[in-house]
């Protein structure tokens, strides 16, 4: 039997939400609209099945790294039911990205299509405890939606710092288990020990949403959109390197243009696009048209990550905009691995100088080697991630670099 | 006989007092994370060990030898709880806290990846309480404290500690402080 | 061609393990880098450095004493070995 044979048919085909509109298909973060748009909860009865459903959907995580959502499922499952400690499912909303607001605006808009999806993530798990992880004004729709049911009482909400590293999972863990919310150092996967020593699984609230979505409708609907390689919509978080900051859910593959243009932001305003967010890549003007995909974007070693599209008007100069976020991400370290701390000021402070137009031909190299040194030594990716997207500026940005080197700059400065 | 264990007891005393002082200057110098002439970091960091070892077990044999010595008057209760003693129980006294000190630091010592390094730091601290209290104790209690032998060991022993304090309170103690930008005040 | 094949065989379980550095207990004291000169440089602000490797260094066999000895000395109890 398919999973899709396990649900009565008639009600699916009311319901399915057509089109990309899936997440925000309720329109109101109430639990009428939500099981009028969604209908209830399915009863899983094989929650093996699930997990299957949920690989032929091919969902990857939507909090940054993109493991496939069913790995990671399933690797709790069997440690579970091999007789080990009850597993421990954690929905992570705390977006630690000052530029990524979709996980947010997911919790408000549509607060039960998570708690579905946390729901059947513990159930497959086999876990007794469930969290939800987010910001304190998130919480709060989340709370009024709890109280909107009864089959919830083992969700339990637990407030984020607004910090950047706090979304790690190791950071999440530690928050919950009441340490301080930064990484800790880990040699083995949470899913094996995470939070007090049990198989633990932290998942994006949006990776939580899509679950709820496949688990109604199929591994077959969820592919109707997006590409082969990058399957079902996604949400995006997209700005200009000032303005406000737009949610939008995009079929997966879509042309990085097309994204733009569905935040709000024209693509021919614009020179650049950080994608990913800080930790991410800058992909040039000319290669618009690229798909938002990890295929897609390995050639800039950018990758989707969360979603966040971060646009360069032309008139502001890259390197002064790239000084400011690497300072920025030097001083969100958390201050506890020792290249960390002394390297990424030292990866800035060389960015600035930079920007700044000093004529140092030695720059740049200098910028690369620190990049080197702080990359893998760290608990967490943050110097691995500051590094890529130092790397990536000096890569993308290599005229400007040059201009800069002359005394000179193409852009002006702010 | 009596002579002998009496004469055992002061000695081994004062070696241990010279020990343990050494045992802190090497302790510090460790702590610096600078390398002595001669002797890189990790020998620094075995010397110390061994040096503390040694002391500890000079301080066993003092104890010993003063506790089958009738006229030091020693009973069991004086090796663990202190202040108890018939004679000169307070000068008596601080020489069991400093051993019960020293015992708690080898034992966290060697154990210290059974117990943590934050248990470890906690009780190494002590060592710093440890050493004074032992050397007052040599004062207070020891035959030999108005002899000028005597006074010249403690006065080096004073010397070596308190100049490698000193040093620790500097802020250039540690290798690499001044390249460390990032670190919180 | 089976020479080779020995040879990579032997290369694979020379490197049985792996040294982990836990970098939030690090204090960059160098004992490490002393012991295993081989393995470890020490960069700019005195931590381990072991370029292309991160946290988890590969050991040779013929190093593995010395590595048993920077992680039982390491003053910050930073260090351990992985099993492959």
């Amino acid at each position: 039997m398919t999973f899709a044979e396990m649900i009565p048919a008639p009600r699916l085909a009311e319901v399915r939400p057509p089109g990309t509109t899936r997440l925000f298909a309720s329109g109101r973060p109430a639990y009428s609209a939500h099981q009028r748009a969604y209908g209830p909860l399915p009863t899983v009865r094989d929650l093996s099945t699930l997990v299957r459903e949920i690989e032929a959907a091919g969902l990857t995580g939507r909090g940054g790294a993109g493991f496939p959502t069913s790995r990671k499922i399933a690797s709790l499952r069997s440690r579970t039911a091999a007789g080990g400690p009850p597993a421990v499912v954690i929905a992570n909303g705390a977006e630690g990205e000052p530029l990524s607001v979709k996980d947010a605006t997911l919790l408000r808009h549509a607060p039960h299509l998570v708690i579905d999806g946390l729901l059947l993530a513990a159930s497959v798990a086999g876990a007794v405890e469930a969290y939800l992880y987010a910001g304190r004004d998130e919480l709060a729709v989340v709370r009024q939606a709890l109280a909107e049911r009864q089959d919830a009482s083992i969700v339990r909400l637990h407030e984020a710092d607004d910090a950047f590293i706090t979304g790690e999972a190791s950071a999440v863990v530690n928050a919950i288990a009441g340490r301080a919310p930064v990484p800790s150092d880990h040699v083995v996967r949470l899913s094996e020990s995470g939070l007090g020593g049990r198989p633990t699984l932290v998942q994006n609230v949006e990776t939580l949403a899509q679950v709820a979505l496949v688990a109604r409708y199929g591994a077959a609907w969820f592919r109707t959109a997006g590409t082969d390689a990058d399957p079902g919509t996604r949400l995006v978080s997209v700005c200009r390197d000032r303005g406000p900051t737009r949610v939008a859910e995009v079929p997966g593959g879509i042309a990085i243009e097309d994204a733009l243009h569905a935040g709000g932001v024209n693509p021919r305003a614009v020179s650049a696009v950080l994608v990913g967010g800080f930790h991410g890549s800058w992909v040039p003007a000319h290669a618009f048209g690229t798909p938002l995909s990890p295929e897609g974007l390995a050639p800039f070693g950018a990758a989707p990550g969360a979603g966040i599209l971060m646009a360069l008007g032309f008139g502001a100069c890259p390197l002064v905009v790239s000084s400011g976020i690497a300072d920025y991400l030097s001083m969100e370290s958390a201050r506890q691995c020792g290249p960390c701390v002394n390297g990424l000021p030292a990866m800035a402070s060389m960015l600035r100088r930079l920007a700044g137009r000093e004529r140092n031909g030695g720059l740049p190299a200098e910028v690369r080697r620190l990049a080197a040194l702080v990359s893998g030594r760290g608990s967490c990716h943050h110097p691995d991630g500051t590094a890529r997207f130092v790397l990536s500026t000096l890569t993308v940005f290599a005229a400007e670099v040059d201009a800069h080197l002359a005394g000179r700059c193409t852009e002006v400065h702010a | 006989m009596n002579e002998a264990l009496w004469a055992l007891g002061r000695g081994t005393g004062v070696v241990a007092l010279a020990l343990l002082s050494l045992s802190v200057v090497l302790g510090i110098v460790h702590r610096s994370g600078r390398p002595l002439p001669g002797l890189p970091r990790f020998s620094v960091t075995l010397v110390h060990r061994d040096v503390s070892l040694l002391g500890a077990v000079f301080t066993l044999i003092h104890v010993i030898a003063l506790f089958f010595d009738p006229q030091a008057q020693l009973n069991l209760v004086d090796f663990i709880l202190p202040f108890l003693g018939t004679a000169n129980p307070f000068w008596l006294g601080l020489g069991t806290v400093a051993s019960d000190v020293l015992v708690a630091l080898i034992l966290t010592g060697l154990l210290r990846r059974s117990v943590g390094f934050r248990v470890f730091r906690f009780v190494h601290w002590f060592a710093y309480a440890m050493w004074p209290i032992a050397l007052l104790h040599s004062f207070g209690d020891g035959t030999d404290s108005a002899a000028a032998w005597f006074n010249v060991v403690a006065v080096l022993c004073v010397a070596a500690v308190a100049s490698a304090v000193i040093w620790r309170l500097t802020t250039g103690f540690v290798e690499f402080k001044k390249l460390r930008t990032g670190e919180l005040p | 061609m089976s020479a080779l094949r020995n040879e990579l065989r032997r290369e694979l379980r020379r490197e049985s393990a792996l040294l982990h550095i836990d970098w939030t207990a690090c204090d960059g004291r160098g004992l490490c880098t002393e012991l295993l000169p081989e393995l470890l440089q020490r960069d700019e602000w005195g931590y381990p450095l072991s370029l292309g490797y991160g946290s988890n260094v590969p050991v040779p066999r013929a190093l593995m004493d010395a590595a048993q000895d920077a992680v039982a000395l390491c003053p910050r109890q930073a260090l351990r070995m992985l099993g492959r």
